[in-house]
């Protein structure tokens, strides 16, 4: 079975602090997958090694079938990233921040035109493609860094809260793209602090530090707890644990 | 008794209007929450509120005092924490709070006590010693209320302190406002989770400088107009073509079912008969709009 992402016993410590504790998942393509957890509680660090931008201290893993500990220059062009401090050129235009990108993926600038063109479309960009996006609001700034994630088409897209303070219309909007290219087969592993938004996900991980604590379908999470959300049962599995600032 | 009293606000910058004759009052004790899109000048009106920036038209008046001439007298009511709350990251939790006790002349035989409150309040006393950059989004967040409530204010104004913050962190945060105002502060808060709203006396809900709508929670929850049906329906694309094309009914996905949001006058038997015409026999579940349902309807009223 191919996956687009596998992890075995995947840890990560900085000198005596063990930020991921010998995690382990697997990922379908073409899934949406929500991966939560209290702030600082290591999700970060285990999407920086998804990545390829850290090295994991032990364990194994793959992402588009690269191996996250040797193949980790092979991963970078495969996927898309988009985090929650993803920094868009503020003094450049949405169209010239795409270019950039796509520039540093290497699509020739034929292609490049092609797909602003299609990503404007999608994304309906068409009134702020040309503008500065620094002044622009959040929501649009988003949509505009989304379009930057994927300018190389890639199978995974890793979001690290994308929708930090964007607003309900935005978000909803922001949510139905997703679908869209989970409807392509495109996967996406997203980090959020949003309840409602975990429930759009297919499958979801709760991560307390370093480890992952429960993982399943979010209703199937929330009834096997007996609480009424997943808010709820999200403080439940946290809270009846010991806290460390 | 109003505390904060808002009366035909407007703050322009050159061509933008930031705030539009907005009206607002709290009384004394309740929580507001404040909801509203990125541009929808709440933060305008926090800085208005307290005194640091001039507004063009209108008054604001705090605990009876107008903050155009009498900003002296109200700042030690006031305990504002903006957007991005610059806490010092190289001095320890115990060195911030002493910091803005200093700041705003706490005196120090009473200083030792409002700590403790504080810590108590917060859970931080554990971490005292350890630097404000070290702490986790949900402690910094924490240690900056701390910070803001050094001085005992009467009235908060938070500006969105728990964005980006975990849920169980945002509850425990949420307990100290509940808990504050049961000592009787009265607090305006923006926020964009919705479940958080739900905890407020009050909501207002804002977009382009005025208010959409204002009520209790379950007021505005009233305030939905339509119905919505929860479809359990695997959402494929295949799925949600064949749903979309239900007249006056538009479906979203949510995980793994669908809502469909149709006129007031749908009822599910008839969206049974629909959905059967679509070769669809699915459960239909009618479920209550929730705040946000309310508020994107409000704002695609605009």
């Amino acid at each position: 079975m191919d996956y687009a992402v596998t992890v075995d016993q995947l840890s990560k410590t900085f000198g005596t602090f063990t930020a991921v504790d010998h995690i382990s998942l697997t990922v379908d393509y073409g899934e949406i997958f929500g991966f939560l957890g209290a702030n600082g509680a290591g999700k970060t660090t285990a999407i920086r090694m998804l990545c390829g931008l850290l090295r994991p201290t032990s364990g194994t893993g793959t992402v588009n079938g690269f191996d996250v500990n040797r193949q980790y220059e092979k991963i970078k062009p495969s996927i898309g990233y988009m985090s929650q401090k993803f920094s868009l050129y503020g003094d450049l235009t949405g169209r010239e921040n795409l270019r950039f990108y796509g520039a540093v993926y290497g699509l020739s600038n034929s292609r490049l035109k092609d797909r602003i063109a299609e990503l404007t479309a999608m994304l309906e960009l068409t009134e702020f493609i040309d503008r500065l996006t620094g002044p622009l609001p959040v929501g649009w700034r988003q949509r505009i860094a989304l379009a930057a994630a994927i300018i190389h088409r890639p199978r995974i897209i890793f979001l690290d809260e994308p929708t930090g303070g964007v607003d309900p219309v935005f978000r909803r909007r922001f949510w139905e793209i997703l679908y869209s290219l989970a409807d392509e087969g495109v996967t996406l592993f997203v980090t959020t602090h949003y309840m409602d938004e975990a429930e759009f996900c297919r499958r979801i991980s709760i991560m307390h530090q370093g480890k992952i604590v429960v993982m399943g379908p979010p209703r199937q999470l929330v009834a096997a707890h007996g609480l009424p959300n997943l808010q709820e049962t999200f403080i439940h599995l946290i809270a009846e644990r010991p806290v460390d600032g | 008794m109003s505390v904060v009293e808002v009366t035909g606000l407007s703050k322009r910058y050159q061509t933008l209007t930031a705030v539009d004759g907005l009206n607002l009052s709290v009384e004394a004790g309740e929580i507001v929450a404040v909801v509203g899109p990125d541009g929808a000048g709440k933060t305008s009106l926090f800085r208005a509120l307290c005194g640091l920036i001039a507004f063009d038209t209108g008054s604001a008046v705090v605990a009876g005092m107008d903050v155009r001439t009498d900003m002296e007298r109200i700042k030690p009511l006031l305990g504002y924490m903006p957007q991005n709350f610059s806490l010092y990251p190289d001095l320890s939790v115990e060195e911030n709070l002493q910091f803005y006790g200093g700041l705003f002349g706490v005196p120090k035989d009473r200083y030792a006590a409002l700590k403790e409150r504080l810590y108590r309040f917060s859970g931080l006393a554990p971490f005292g010693g350890r630097r404000a950059g070290n702490l986790s989004g949900g402690m910094k967040q924490k240690l900056a209320l701390s910070c803001a409530l050094i001085h005992e204010p009467k009235v908060l104004v938070l500006d969105e302190p728990t964005t980006g913050v975990d849920p169980l962190s945002r509850r425990q945060f949420w307990d100290i406002l509940l808990s504050l105002r049961r000592d009787g502060a009265t607090i305006i808060v923006a926020t964009p989770y919705m479940d958080e709203v739900a905890l407020a006396d009050r909501a207002v809900f804002m977009h382009l400088g005025r208010k959409l709508a204002e009520g209790t929670p379950e007021e505005l929850r009233r305030r939905y107009r339509g119905r919505i049906f929860r479809l359990a329906v695997d959402p494929t694309a295949e799925q949600m073509t064949r749903l979309a094309g239900i007249e006056g009914a538009a479906p979203y996905r949510f995980g793994a079912e669908v809502h469909l949001y149709t006129p007031a006058d749908m009822t599910a038997d008839r969206v049974r008969e629909r959905l059967a015409a679509c070769g669809l026999t699915t459960p239909v579940e009618p479920i209550a709009a929730g705040l946000e349902d309310v508020f994107i309807q409000l704002m695609g009223a605009q």
